[in-house]
C-alpha cells in the first residue's frame, strides 16, 4: 500500500535544476513566440515531443496515399469526407477508451458493449415492431451501455478484479448479447434504410449533410466562440500576472483553428457526387466535435477530470487527498462504454443498419491504438481528448488508404498492428527515459 | 492514564493519542502508544528506522485505521477514519514519500482534493494566485513556473511543494515526516524556519527527523518511538543528545530525561 519512501540523500541541486528546465513546457516560461519556439525545440530534442509525431504521421500518410492511390483519389473531396466518416467511429471510441486508459486500466469490451447499445437502438426503431421514436431508442441504447459500464466498473473497483480480464470476459459476453438482441425480432438484421423519417434520423447521423451555407455559418460561429474563449481567457490571465502564453501564440492557435475549420468546410462543400449533387458538412462532424468538447471540458475543467489524472499519476496521493477512488474509477468505466455506445451508433448509421458481423475486437484495438499513438500513456495519468481525434484520423487514414489500394482486410490488420506496436514502443521508451531521469533527480 | 508532566503547558493538548495499537498482518507496528501534541509547540518525534514513526503519522492522518486506542482532539474523543476526517479537524501532513502526483502541476497538486470552483468548473486563476502567494510566503523562489509538472522538479523543490501544500489551509496541527531528508543546508534552514513560524502562529507541529541537530534546534518537546512503543516524551530541555540516542537505540536511558507520563513506558529502564 505504502509507496517507496523518499531516499535520504540530497541531490546535486544544479544538475537537478538543469534537468528541470528541459522539461518545463515551453508555453509556461516563454515571453515571446520566438522564445516559445526555441523552448519547444529544446523539449522535442529532450524526447518529449507532444503531438508532433502523430501530426507528422498524418502528413506522411496523406503524402504516401495521395501518391500511390489510383488516380490520386486519396485527397479528393469524396474520399476525404468518407475518411472523416470512417475515422469518426475510431475517434469516438478512442475518446471513450481514454478515460479508462488515463487510470492505467483498459477496457477491451467497448466494441461489443457499444454494439449491444446500438443493436437495442436499431431494434427499437423498427417500424414493423416496436416503432420507438428515434430519440427514445437512442436513450435506451445508451442507457444499456451505462449499465454495462457500471457493471464492469464495479467488478474492477469493488472486487479489485483486473480490468483486462473483466473486459475480456465482457468482450465475449457482450458479443453474444449483441447477437441475441439482433436475432430477437427478425431473422435478418435490422436495417436503418427506409423511408420513414424516424429511421432516417439515425441513418443521417453519418450520411446526412448540412446545407453548405449553414455549414459556413456554423463553422464561423464555432471558430469565433473558440477564438473569444482563448483570447479573453489568456488575456485575463496575462493581465493578472498568471501563467499565460504570449499574445502571438494565442493568435497563432486561433489562426490554426480557423484554417482547419475553413479547410474542412471547404472540402465538404465541394460537390462529391458522380451524378447530381452531394455537398455540405456531414452531421457526424459536429457530433464528434460535441463529444470532444464535452469530454474535454470534463477532463480539463472539472474536479472529476482532475481526479482522473491524479489517480492515473499517483493513486496513493489521490487517496490521501481524500478522493473517492472507487467512485471516480467506476464513473470512468461508465463514461467509456457510454461513449462506445455513441461510437457504435455512428457505425450502425454508417453501415445503414446493425450487423452481427461487426468486428468489435478490431474496433477496440483501433481505439486503443488511436490514443496511444497520439501520445496517451498506457501506464495512466498522461493523455488528452485531442489524442482521440488525431490518432483516430491516423488509423482512419490507414484504413481508408489501404482500402483505396485494394488491399483487403488481411493487410489492414497487419499494418494497423505494426502501427500499434510502434506507438506502444515509443510510449514505453519515453516512459523509461522519463523515469530514469526522475530517479536521477530525486 | 499517566500523571501530568511538570512544566508542560497546563492547557489540554490539542491532540492526544491513548493506547494506540496498529498491526499489519503479523507485524505489530504500534503498541500502546500515548502521544500529546500541544498548540504553539513543536514536538519532535524521534526513532530509529522502522520504529513506527511513519505509521503513527499515517494513523493520525487517517490513512490507516487504528486497531485499538483513542484519539482526542482538544479534549474530545474523535474517530479519524479517512484523510477527509483529518482535514476536517485541521490536521495536515507532509508525508515521507511526499504523496505528489508527478503528472500534475504544482498548483494542481497543492489543491488536490480541495479544488476551488466557479460555477461548477475549476477556478484555476484563483487557485494559481493562492498557490503563488503560499510559495512566496515560504520563500520558495527556485521553481521556474508554478504550472510546471511536479515530475520536472528537483527533490528539494518537491519537498517545498509538499510542505506548502500542507500549510496553505487553516490547519491546526501540521505533521512533517522527515521534511528535511532530501534537502540541502539552505533549504533545511528554510523548512525549520517555517516550522517555527507555524508554531508562532499557534499551530501544533510535529516533526519527524533523524537529525538531532535539527531536533534540538526547533523542538519544544521530544517524543521517542522504539520498536512501535512510545518510550518517552517531554520538554526538550529534559533531554540531551545522548539520552535521545539511548532512547532511540535501546528504548531506555540511564541519563537525564523526563519523568515518564505513560505507565510502564520507561519501566524497562535497566
Ligand atoms: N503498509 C504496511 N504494511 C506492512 N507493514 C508496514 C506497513 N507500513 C509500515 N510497516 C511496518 O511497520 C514498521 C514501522 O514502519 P515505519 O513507521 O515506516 O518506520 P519509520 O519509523 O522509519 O517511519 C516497519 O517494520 C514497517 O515494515
Ligand atoms: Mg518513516
Amino acid at each position: 500500500m505504502a509507496r517507496a519512501e523518499a531516499p535520504e540523500t540530497a541531490p546535486d541541486p544544479t544538475a537537478a535544476a538543469e534537468a528541470a528546465t528541459l522539461e518545463v513546457p515551453p508555453e509556461l516560461v516563454a515571453q515571446s513566440l520566438g522564445e516559445w519556439f526555441r523552448a519547444w525545440l529544446t523539449r522535442i530534442r529532450s524526447g518529449d515531443s507532444g503531438v508532433l509525431p502523430v501530426i507528422l504521421a498524418l502528413v506522411i500518410i496523406t503524402i504516401v496515399f495521395q501518391a500511390i492511390s489510383p488516380h490520386n483519389v486519396f485527397l479528393s473531396a469524396g474520399n476525404l469526407v468518407n475518411l472523416f466518416q470512417q475515422s469518426a467511429v475510431f475517434i469516438v471510441l478512442a475518446m471513450g477508451e481514454l478515460f479508462v486508459i488515463l487510470l492505467g486500466e483498459i477496457d477491451l469490451s467497448i466494441g461489443y458493449a457499444g454494439g449491444v447499445g446500438a443493436a437495442v437502438t436499431v431494434q427499437l426503431v423498427q417500424p414493423a415492431t416496436t416503432k420507438w421514436p428515434w430519440w427514445a431508442a437512442v436513450l435506451a441504447g445508451l442507457l444499456v451501455c451505462v449499465v454495462i459500464g457500471a457493471l464492469q466498473g464495479t467488478l474492477v473497483t469493488r472486487l479489485r478484479l483486473s480490468s483486462l480480464i473483466v473486459t475480456l470476459a465482457g468482450l465475449l459476453i457482450w458479443q453474444g448479447t449483441m447477437l441475441i438482441v439482433l436475432g430477437l425480432a427478425f431473422s435478418g438484421y435490422p436495417s436503418l434504410a427506409g423511408l420513414d423519417s424516424n429511421r432516417q434520423v439515425l441513418y443521417n447521423l453519418m450520411n446526412g449533410t448540412i446545407d453548405p451555407v449553414i455549414s459556413w455559418i456554423g463553422a464561423a460561429v464555432v471558430v469565433l466562440a473558440i477564438a473569444a474563449l482563448l483570447w479573453f481567457g489568456d488575456g485575463r490571465r496575462r493581465r493578472s500576472g498568471l501563467v499565460a502564453p504570449p499574445v502571438s501564440l494565442t493568435l497563432l492557435k486561433i489562426v490554426l483553428i480557423a484554417i482547419v475549420a475553413t479547410s474542412v468546410v471547404a472540402i465538404c462543400n465541394i460537390n462529391r457526387a458522380a451524378f447530381g449533387t452531394q455537398e455540405g458538412v456531414p452531421w457526424v462532424i459536429p457530433i464528434v466535435l460535441a463529444v470532444f468538447a464535452v469530454w474535454m471540458t470534463i477532463l480539463q475543467r472539472t474536479r472529476f477530470g482532475r481526479y482522473v489524472y491524479a489517480i492515473g499519476g499517483n493513486p496513493e496521493a489521490a487517496r490521501r487527498a481524500g478522493i473517492n477512488l472507487a467512485a471516480i474509477r467506476t464513473l470512468c468505466f461508465i463514461i467509456c462504454t457510454f461513449t462506445a455506445g455513441i461510437g457504435l451508433l455512428l457505425y450502425a448509421s454508417y453501415l445503414g443498419g446493425m450487423s452481427g458481423n461487426i468486428n468489435g475486437g478490431q474496433l477496440v484495438l483501433y481505439a486503443i491504438a488511436s490514443v496511444v499513438l497520439a501520445g496517451t500513456s498506457l501506464f495512466g495519468g498522461r493523455g488528452k481528448v485531442i489524442h482521440g481525434i488525431l490518432g483516430g484520423l491516423v488509423i482512419g487514414g490507414i484504413y481508408n488508404g489501404m482500402g483505396l489500394l485494394g488491399l483487403d482486410v488481411r493487410w489492414q490488420f497487419i499494418v494497423t498492428g505494426l502501427v500499434l506496436l510502434v506507438a506502444i514502443t515509443i510510449d514505453s521508451l519515453s516512459r523509461r527515459s522519463a523515469t530514469s531521469g526522475s530517479a536521477a533527480r530525486v | 492514564m499517566g500523571q501530568v508532566i511538570k512544566d508542560s503547558p497546563a492547557a489540554e493538548p490539542r491532540f492526544k493519542a491513548r493506547g494506540v495499537d496498529k498491526h499489519f498482518g503479523p507485524v505489530q507496528a504500534l503498541t500502546q502508544v500515548d502521544l500529546d501534541l500541544y498548540a504553539g509547540q513543536v514536538t519532535a518525534l524521534c526513532g530509529d528506522n522502522g520504529a513506527g514513526k511513519s505509521v503513527l503519522t499515517k494513523c493520525i492522518a487517517g490513512i490507516y485505521e487504528i486497531d485499538h486506542g483513542q484519539f482526542f482532539w482538544e479534549g474530545n474523543p474523535v474517530h479519524v477514519r479517512s484523510p477527509r476526517d483529518a482535514a476536517r479537524l485541521g490536521i495536515e501532513t507532509v508525508y515521507q514519500d511526499l504523496a505528489l502526483a508527478d503528472n500534475l502541476d504544482i498548483v494542481q497538486n497543492m489543491f488536490l482534493g480541495r479544488e476551488r470552483l466557479r460555477s461548477g468548473l475549476l477556478n484555476e486563476d484563483d487557485m494559481e494566485r493562492a498557490a503563488t502567494k503560499t510559495l512566496a510566503d515560504l520563500r520558495v523562489t527556485t521553481v521556474r513556473s508554478i504550472r510546471q509538472p511536479v515530475a520536472s522538479l528537483s527533490g528539494g523543490q518537491r519537498q517545498s511543494v509538499a510542505v506548502a501544500k500542507a500549510v496553505m489551509w487553516n490547519s491546526k496541527l501540521v505533521m512533517l515526516d522527515e521534511p528535511t531528508a532530501a534537502l540541502g543546508v539552505v533549504q533545511t534552514k528554510m523548512v525549520l524556519d517555517l516550522v517555527r513560524r507555524l508554531r508562532d502562529r499557534g499551530l501544533a507541529v510535529m516533526v519527524i527527523s533523524h537529525n538531532l541537530n535539527d531536533v534540538f534546534e526547533v523542538a519544544d518537546r521530544i517524543a521517542v518511538v522504539h520498536l512501535g512503543r512510545l518510550v518517552t516524551q517531554g520538554p526538550a530541555s529534559d533531554f540531551d543528545r545522548q539520552s535521545v540516542v539511548d532512547y532511540m537505540t535501546t528504548g531506555a536511558s540511564s541519563r537525564s530525561g523526563p519523568r515518564t507520563d505513560a505507565d510502564g513506558a520507561t519501566s524497562g529502564t535497566r
